[in-house]
């Protein structure tokens, strides 16, 4: 598990929760996870794919998801699939971009994937590479549970080092 | 959502216009708030970048918002093209996405500022104080132009 690949997107989605809902945030217990991944509510999958490559998978369930969306939207929101897809599909395009930016400014290329919506029970396994880290940030609204698994990608790293010599 | 002195345009004191720019709804509607507390006007909105370029050729506003990564075409060569048809386009690229490769690309595109997402609304407020220059105006009551919203 590379603790430094995976901590900007826990830092991200902590400051983003915070800023976004305007309250304050803790990360709750932190597992690592090997088996097939179970979502709890919605999930919004990211997959990245390049120097670094993985995916995110944030997951909310929809009495939050509504919570979160009223927030967003200054104003009460009924709860529809339609408003729990795009506000998990906005959380992860915010907690991504910012967690984009702080590897890409640390040198890290990589291309994110636009979030697509993850509706199976089932799916996205880890494995000895891309064993996951399984954290959730309470919020006043509820729950944002993360499933990471982030791993450098071999071949580039090795085409770089090969460049250098 | 905290009211900031009305930013007016110098010229005719008028509310400064917008083109809001972003496919997620929740981010225009977020933006939409802050420009009513900045006592501005929303001249038009757009989920892509091609649709942002036939609203500003329709709307002609005073200042674009556009995000980086939508669908169809995206917020820099949006921004670029708008510059190229209308040298004097004010575009702020408003995007999560703020490493520095992104910022250089779209200042070099034309774009006058970043702000990053989560938007915060006294930065937002700034830079947009600080785009419009003398051309922008901050008056002491937020609500002095309340009454020519609907122009």
């Amino acid at each position: 598990m590379k603790m430094d690949l995976i901590q900007p997107f826990i830092n991200a989605a902590d400051a983003v929760l915070a800023e976004i809902l305007q309250c304050n945030t803790r990360i709750g217990d932190m597992t690592m996870e090997e088996e097939t991944y179970r979502r709890k509510g919605v999930a919004a999958v990211v997959v990245v794919h390049g120097d670094i490559e993985g995916r995110v998978i944030f997951d909310i369930d929809s009495v939050t998801a509504t919570k979160i969306a009223s927030i967003l939207a200054g104003q009460p929101v009924e709860q529809t699939d339609q408003i729990v897809y795009e506000t998990i599909c906005e959380l992860a395009n915010l907690v991504i971009g910012n967690a984009v930016t702080s590897l890409n400014d640390q040198g890290f290329r990589f291309k994110i994937h636009p979030p697509t919506v993850h509706k199976d029970d089932l799916g996205l396994q880890g494995n000895e590479d891309t064993e996951a880290l399984v954290l959730y940030i309470e919020t006043p609204s509820g729950n944002v549970f993360l499933n990471i698994a982030m791993r450098y990608n071999r071949r580039r790293r090795g085409e770089e080092i090969a460049a250098t010599v | 959502m905290e009211q900031f002195p009305a930013l007016v345009r110098s010229k005719d004191r008028q509310p400064v216009r917008y083109l809001v720019v972003d496919d997620s709804v929740f981010a225009r509607k977020n933006l939409t708030k802050m420009i009513d507390s900045f006592g501005g006007q929303v001249a038009g909105e757009a989920g892509d970048g091609c649709t942002a370029i036939t609203e500003y050729d329709r709307t002609h506003p005073d200042i674009v918002l556009m995000d980086i990564t939508m669908p169809q075409m995206e917020g820099i060569e949006a921004a670029e093209r708008i510059v190229r048809q209308h040298p004097d386009a004010r575009v702020v690229m408003v995007s999560s996405v703020g490493y520095q490769e992104n910022i250089v690309a779209a200042l070099q595109k034309g774009a006058r500022h970043f702000v990053q997402k989560p938007v915060k609304p006294e930065v937002l407020y700034e830079v947009i104080k600080y785009v419009l220059g003398d051309e922008g105006l901050a008056l002491a009551s937020a609500t002095a132009v309340a009454g020519d919203s609907g122009q």
